[in-house]
């Protein structure tokens, strides 16, 4: 993985040195909080109902084991013990005290993390495919171009008072496991008809209030091309994006008002001025990020321990069996650890399990972790050998949960618990949704779901691409739960359709156990998932499921 | 135009350093509880101490006014987002219900 270099590093320093001289200035009343605003946010600190908020940037979701230690040290000394991970694969902490945040970053600048421009009209972390360089259907792995384009749109001057915010993301596969077509960038890696790798680049998809699939710019950008590629979208939109309204400022609208043509044509002719400016530096640049990320020396390893261990400990087998993903090298495999046990909050892990987490990378995964959008922590490689002792280490810390791609595996962004933004709540329930699951006894037999909660229309919990998605709104006072139903995040991306009538609070987990225990009866067989299902026989059914008062007056 | 009738109002914050949510007391001072807070039931005396309280910029941040009604104890929130501010978050037992638990053992 990436390693800071000397320059990396002078600019974090001098960043944190900055901040730190802002914060002091506003203590002291030299700033006012118009003027402080914007540079807090700049480096990731928002205030939040309770407290300060500082969101920290997870580059494309990629983590040494130091790193993972080094912010379970942060949670343990400067917050509650805990973090939350989000389906940015960023880190938010939720109670830090502003005088200690200087401290924190330079903490974090130690390990090479940092919190800048996760926050505000900039290009923000871009996020990748959890299982990247490990997955079997890679055709490359995607992070050296995430980390070129980290480098490129850290400080970018031309891109620091953008119309709005601006997300990319990245795979290197096929399957489509970074949500890439709900992206203000989507860079999805195909080959052309000569064999090289490319990318398809797909702009103006996102969710939020006007939920958007985006749509294909360039249907194969060859690789080299990238940067200058990506610099003329931004650039086309940066001049042509609305600053009238926040609510049309981003690039899926401009594309929606002018058409994907037009943008087309203006970015191609930005991209013939900024190509030739592109002096191959670039190009040099990502040679010396690739050998950063040359695959571990791997440790060939027989696999019967594993073997016997998941033929004889149905407990093992079961959580093998969702939680465990093919490995390029069939004696390695992929570890998704649970943050979603049964009640507790999506995405939060406590000091001692990012520590043990920290332990098992050292030790037994090549000393790597990725954090997923679903809000887990990913092992990618792991020798299949090790992977009995590794579950007996994550349940002793309660990360031994068997729900991967299940339907307590939800997705909750922090809702109104924390989020100032937030109309209702969204932790409660997912926790009510999990328990509720589990007490039925019918996960595993429900199989593949994904229920995504958000707790505002800003829909950072994905609702609109859950199979099942819940939005928290206010209604007149009182917390009223919308549902939509078959969104789908992957390469076959939809927006979910509004089911009906929102529920109330206390009414939210009932419909979603209707609908869930009506889909066993609705399916063909056990084979069948719940999108599925719901693709075939359409929303009428699931409908009838969820607002039986209705189709009994139909009937 | 008619204005709105004015419904009761407490006045509140985030505290610069450490964030937590603070309130305006009768005395023209920022207190933790919301119980302990000013109601203030004119808009009159609303908009003066709004405007006081606003000018202390080196204490507190985000400076608003939010409906609530008079309870047994004092001023009680009348929309839920109030209310989770003056308790604190529903999932772990953190803030001010941690506070105020800790206060009274």
């Amino acid at each position: 993985m990436y390693h800071y270099n000397d320059f990396d590093r002078a600019f974090l320093n001098e960043r944190n040195a900055q901040f730190r001289a802002q914060v002091e200035r506003r203590v002291a009343g030299n700033l006012t909080e118009d003027e402080f605003k914007p540079l807090r946010l700049m480096n990731g600190l928002y205030l939040q109902l309770h407290a300060y908020m500082l969101r920290v940037a997870i580059p494309y979701g990629t983590l040494s084991g130091a790193q993972m230690r080094r912010l379970g040290d942060v949670a343990a000394k400067y917050d509650k013990g805990y973090g939350h991970f989000t389906t940015r694969q960023n880190i938010q902490y939720n109670w830090p005290t502003l005088s200690d945040v200087p401290d924190i970053l330079d903490s974090l600048g130690e390990v090479g993390l940092h919190a800048i421009q996760t926050s505000g009209n900039t290009i923000r972390n871009v996020t990748a495919d959890h299982f990247a360089g490990a997955a079997k259907d890679e055709i490359e792995d995607p992070r050296p171009v995430a980390e070129l384009l980290r480098q490129w749109s850290t400080d970018h001057p031309e891109f620091q008072f953008l119309p709005r915010k601006f997300k990319i993301a990245i795979t290197g596969s096929p399957n489509d496991r970074a949500v890439t077509k709900a992206h203000d960038i989507g860079l999805r890696m195909v080959r052309n008809e000569a064999g090289e790798p490319g990318f398809e680049v797909i702009v103006g998809g996102g969710l939020g209030r006007t939920p958007m699939v985006g749509k294909v710019l360039r249907a194969f950008l060859p690789k080299a091309d990238l940067l200058p590629y990506c610099e003329a979208v931004v650039s086309v939109w940066n001049t042509l994006g609305r600053r009238d309204n926040k609510y049309k400022a981003r690039i899926k609208i401009t594309v929606h008002e002018n058409g994907i043509e037009k943008i087309s044509e203006l970015v191609e002719e930005r991209f013939n001025t900024l190509r030739p400016q592109f002096s191959g530096v670039d190009q040099e640049l990502l040679a010396d990020i690739e050998a950063h990320f040359q695959p571990p020396v791997w440790e060939a390893s027989d696999t019967g321990v594993f073997d016997a261990a998941y033929a004889t400990d149905p407990v093992f087998r079961s959580w093998v069996d969702t939680n465990i993903t093919d490995h390029k090298r069939d004696d390695h495999a992929i570890v998704s650890v649970s943050l979603k046990a049964h009640g507790d909050t999506p995405g939060d892990a406590t000091t001692e399990q990012m520590h043990l987490l920290a332990d098992i990378a050292r030790d037994h995964a090549y000393d790597e972790l990725r954090i997923s959008h679903e809000q887990n922590v990913i092992l990618p490689h792991v020798k299949k050998s090790d992977l009995p002792a590794i579950f007996e280490q994550l349940k002793t810390a309660g990360l031994g949960t068997a729900n991967i791609g299940l339907a307590s595996d939800i997705i909750a962004c922090p809702g109104m618990d924390y989020c100032a933004l937030a109309t209702a709540r969204s932790i409660p329930v997912a926790q009510q949704i999990a328990n509720r699951v589990q007490e039925l006894g019918v996960e595993h037999d429900i199989g593949a779901l994904k229920i995504k909660i958000s707790g505002c229309i800003n829909a950072c919990g994905h609702h609109h691409v859950g199979h099942i998605g819940i939005l928290g709104l206010d209604r007149a006072g009182v917390e009223n739960y919308q549902i939509t139903l078959g969104g789908d995040g992957t390469e076959t991306a939809a927006v979910g359709e509004r089911a009906g009538p929102g529920f109330a609070y206390d009414a939210i987990v009932p419909a979603i156990e209707r609908l869930v225990l009506g889909y066993l009866d609705l399916r063909t067989d056990p084979s069948e998932t719940f999108l599925a299902t719901y693709r075939r026989l359409g929303a009428a059914p699931f409908k009838a499921l969820l607002y039986p008062e209705d189709a009994k007056h139909a009937a | 135009m008619s204005r709105r009738p004015f419904t009761p109002k407490v006045i509140t914050a985030n505290h610069l350093i450490s964030g937590d949510v603070i309130y305006w007391s009768a005395d023209s001072c920022w207190v933790s509880a919301h119980a302990d807070a000013a109601l203030f039931t004119e808009q009159d005396a609303a908009d003066a101490q709004f405007a006081i309280a606003n000018a202390q910029q080196q204490i507190a941040v985000g400076v608003m006014l939010a409906d609530a009604v008079m309870g047994d104890n004092g001023p009680e929130p009348v929309h839920f987002r109030e209310e989770f501010r003056a308790t604190g978050p529903s999932n772990y037992f953190h803030g001010k219900q941690a506070e105020i638990a800790s206060a009274g053992a």
